[in-house]
């Protein structure tokens, strides 16, 4: 007997099946199936709870990519990103890199910046709502005193994505910052030292060290921050409700309106499709440039 | 040389008071949850805003826990996040251990399949699970609330790194002295992973208690309604009663905040493991 075959039915082979069963079931009921059925349903017309259907080919695509609440919600999700990503890392870097300096408080600050990563994005929303309220918020109060007449942050539609944003970086900040932080103290210490003995001041070291050597790791949190910004919802439920006049409705939006309010399964499975094949592409090029090993 | 250490010291106190600036920047929000849910319901409203309440009201608290079956939606956060927790850190301690440490055909090919599943976004597969959870009549149950969650790529990656970076001289000491695999898992491994046991399990509690968008679908009446959902579905246009928001919201968020506080240091490290190597 070959010794593949041996392994096949050997003790370990036995205990093995035994040992990944229960993740298999779970994994095979409740992601490759709901994957493959959804790409399935995006061919039909489904109600979310009857079990009508009507086959229609590739019509929920061609509606989907002519339907103009769909195309914005494609550009505010892209516009959501492109404030999220650029800003929230390299604040995160800047913090991460301040932090890196032995400080006394360090473990008070790395607790602040942390904070709002533990808290729950729904609570969250609900302060900053809050906050940001037009008349008796806080941060419009404070622009009163100084004689400025705040925005209705949430309430005007060329600030709410704006206000969204500023609401993700800040949440998401300490997240980024951590990992910068792990990063930054696989950077071996010789390195700074020998470079100040050659006169070199912090920002120049920042630009030509620190930068460089973190550069893995800022692509890497890059790629994690551009794809959970693909799937933004929780805070645009909360705060926004995907308006006002549809300024903040994004693509996991606009699914969740689509399937949970309206019942088209069908349709929104082909959201669902669009949106997977988004983040793989991203997964895809991850892949490509950040050699991961296991 | 003073020079230089006067400009270092320089250097030092610019750093800490920028730092001190965004740190406090961070905390405000806390800060302002906690002040106005200790202000009375009318109190909010006024043009000349106050920090500090005019007298410590407890009413926001009481509306919040009065109005809505609140205490309820903590029971039902508390009962999900602890299922999902307990079965999730067995199932992933199970997985992780095949993949780590059992000699079987395809092993890292299945562990690639498997890790990649990580890189599915949720909303892909939430409305067949949804019609799913729905034929299986779980409906706003407990079942609904926790099936899909109670094994993740994710957990048997983290117990899998763990397990490898573990020597295998003391397991294979047991199996020489006739202990079964289950046995080694049980006596031997799961004894020496307290720490990647206690990491899983806070992060999947805190997953499972933060998380919204699913118990806000699969749920339908008040009494299954988690925390998140009953907290979001507090927000109202018209009269928001902001204190309660708040109160409710300093109720719903402190346990996750003393839970990170009593263990910061690992949380912070584990996160920092887990979202650089994988």
């Amino acid at each position: 007997m070959s010794l593949r075959w041996r392994r096949l039915g050997g003790e370990q082979t036995k205990v093995a099946l035994l040992a990944l069963l229960p993740s298999f079931i779970v994994f095979c009921v409740f992601t490759v199936y709901p994957l493959f059925y959804s790409l399935y349903m995006s061919f039909f017309n489904v109600h979310l709870i009857a079990s009508t259907r009507r086959f229609v080919g590739w019509a929920n695509y061609v509606t989907l990519l002519n339907n103009p609440t769909f195309k914005k919600a494609i550009m505010n999700t892209v516009h959501y990103t492109i404030g999220v990503v650029p800003i929230g890392i390299s604040l995160s870097l800047v913090v991460a890199v301040l932090l890196n300096n032995r400080l006394r408080l360090e473990g008070f600050f790395r607790s602040a910046f942390f904070a709002p990563v533990v808290t729950s994005m729904v609570a969250v929303s609900l302060v900053w709502t809050w906050m940001l309220e037009p008349n008796y918020g806080l941060l419009n109060s404070l622009l009163t005193r100084i004689g400025i007449t705040g925005p209705g942050w949430l309430t005007d539609p060329s600030w709410a994505m704006t206000s969204v944003i500023i609401v993700s970086i800040w949440k998401n900040l300490g997240y980024n910052m951590v990992i910068f932080l792990a990063g930054l103290q696989d950077i071996p210490s010789e390195v700074y030292e020998s470079a100040q003995i050659d006169g070199a001041s912090s920002v120049q070291s920042f630009f030509r060290m620190t930068l460089p050597m973190m550069k893995p790791t800022i692509g890497f949190a890059s790629i994690m921050s551009i794809m959970s910004s693909m799937k933004v919802f929780s805070q645009i439920y909360t705060m926004t409700g995907g308006g006002p006049a549809n300024s903040t409705m994004v693509i996991v939006y606009y699914l969740y309106q689509q399937a949970f309010e309206f019942y088209r399964a069908g349709y929104a499975s082909a959201v669902a499709w669009i949106l997977f094949v988004i983040i793989m592409v991203f997964t895809v090029i991850q892949m490509r440039f950040f050699k991961t090993d296991y | 040389m003073n020079f230089l250490r006067l400009r270092t010291n320089i250097t030092r106190t610019i750093l800490y008071v920028i730092l001190l600036a965004l740190a406090i920047s961070m905390l405000l929000p806390f800060a302002w949850m906690l002040l106005s849910s200790f202000k009375a319901e009318d109190e909010v409203f006024t043009y000349d805003m106050n920090w500090l309440p005019s007298r410590i009201e407890f009413s926001g608290y009481y509306r919040a826990l009065t109005l809505q079956p609140f205490l309820m939606y903590g029971m039902n956060s508390i009962v999900v996040s602890a299922i999902v927790t307990t079965v999730q850190v067995a199932t992933a301690t199970l997985a992780g251990y095949a993949f780590a440490r059992l000699d079987f055909p395809g092993r890292n090919v299945i562990f690639l399949i498997y890790l990649s599943a990580m890189m599915i976004p949720v909303q892909a597969t939430i409305i067949p699970a949804f019609i799913l959870i729905n034929r299986m009549g779980f409906l706003d149950s407990y079942q609904g609330l926790t099936l899909p969650f109670l094994a993740t790529p994710f957990g048997a990656f983290l117990m899998r790194q763990f397990f490898l970076s573990m020597p295998k001289s003391l397991e294979e000491a047991a199996i020489i002295d006739g202990c079964s695999r289950f046995g080694v898992l049980l006596k031997v491994v799961l004894p020496l992973s307290k720490p990647a046991l206690a990491t899983l399990g806070l992060f999947t509690f805190m997953g499972v208690w933060n998380d919204f968008m699913w118990p806000m679908i699969i749920t339908t009446t008040a009494e299954m309604r988690t925390l998140q959902v009953g907290l979001a579905l507090m927000r109202t246009d018209l009269y928001p009663d902001w204190p309660m928001m708040m109160a409710a919201s300093v109720m719903a968020t402190l346990p996750v905040i003393l839970a990170f506080l009593s263990a910061q240091k690992q949380f912070i490290q584990s996160l920092a493991f887990t979202g650089v190597k994988y």
